[in-house]
């Protein structure tokens, strides 16, 4: 009787801690992608420092599914430069090109106006109502190096929020039935 | 250890690591390229300077423009985007640059070129500074390259100036 209750005791002993030291690496591999995330907006100086490109508005540079790196600096803003900026009142950020620069002489502050390489007109028409330029404190960071297609991953993810669901399944079935 | 869960994992990881190396190292080699661009640009044709009702001054011009910017393309380069921006200073604001015409140069071939143009982007200062002022023509050019990192720089061209009376 004895016996039975003690190699009853030592299985369930082995699942409990199998079990833990899965649920710790599964917690390990989790936070050290977020300590990777968090070191490049550091290192970047931006809050997002790899953008995915959504629309077509700076083909045939940048097409849908291209990833963006940025890269924020106090250099100031110059026409030419590839910004990303977020207008008040919208989420998702836009990624364009500065056509126009108005630095004052006394504040150092600037005005900026930008358009997209593949659009007829300016950006003025997404900016907030009644806004003609856009200010430091709108911009994000500047494109300084790019890979193409690898963002078609989020993007599908994204738009078809299903597949992130059974991927994420996957994994954890994956996670719980392997025997490391 | 050799199941097909395993060899696919492996797989995966080292084909990514792979690709993505061979991107970097693809990014380095724009770096060995030492180009030599060369450009004119000659302001034919002041067409009509005025101030508008809200006083800010606008001017139209017409361009030559000529360039040969072949030592640019590398194997890496996707396209160059090209601009020219008159960059001038008034007493409010220290920079002014404002993008007049803009052209995307999608191969070597199409790099030596001359182009007859009037100004794309309206030209609209902040205030009416522009009457007598001097002011430079930046040709600058941004190489899009097919992976890695953008390369930006701008041949500066000084001299011109703008009339002294509205026309």
């Amino acid at each position: 009787m004895g016996l039975i209750g003690d190699t009853v005791d030592s299985i369930k002993s082995i699942q409990t801690r199998q079990l833990l030291s899965q649920a710790v690496s599964l917690g390990m591999i989790v936070t050290s992608a977020l300590i990777i995330w968090k070191a490049l907006m550091c290192v970047t100086g931006s809050e997002s420092p790899v953008v995915v490109v959504l629309s077509g508005s700076m083909e045939p540079g940048f097409k849908r599914g291209d990833i963006l790196f940025l890269h924020m600096s106090n250099a100031p803003i110059r026409a030419g430069e590839i910004v990303v900026f977020n207008v008040d009142g919208r989420e998702i950020p836009i990624v364009h090109r500065v056509i126009k620069v108005h630095e004052r002489q006394d504040t150092g502050e600037v005005d900026v106006l930008t358009k997209g390489d593949n659009n007829n007109g300016d950006d003025r028409l997404l900016y907030a109502q009644g806004q003609q330029w856009l200010h430091r404190h709108h911009i994000m960071g500047r494109a300084v190096g790019f890979l193409p297609y690898v963002g078609w991953v989020t993007i599908i993810m994204t738009e078809k929020p299903i597949i992130k669901y059974i991927l994420i399944g996957a994994l954890g079935l994956l996670v719980i039935t392997s025997k490391d | 250890m050799h199941s097909f869960g395993y060899r696919l994992n492996g797989l995966l990881t080292f084909s990514v690591t792979i690709l993505a190396i061979m991107c970097a190292i693809t990014s380095l080699s724009d770096n060995l390229n030492t180009p030599s661009p060369s450009a004119e640009i000659q302001v034919m044709n002041i067409n009509w300077f005025q101030k508008q009702p809200q006083g800010n001054d606008e001017v139209s011009l017409t361009m030559n423009i000529s360039a040969d910017l072949q030592t640019l393309f590398t194997w890496n380069t996707k396209q160059l985007f090209i601009f020219v921006a008159a960059e001038y200073k008034t007493p409010k604001n220290s920079l002014n640059q404002v993008s007049l015409w803009d052209a995307i140069i999608p191969s070597k071939e199409h790099a030596k070129f001359w182009i007859h143009t009037s100004n794309k982007y309206r030209f609209v200062d902040q205030g009416n500074n522009l009457r007598g002022k001097e002011f430079n023509l930046t040709l600058h050019w941004h190489v899009m390259p097919k992976t890695g990192k953008m390369f930006a720089d701008k041949i500066v061209l000084t001299g011109y100036s703008f009339p002294e009376e509205y026309r």
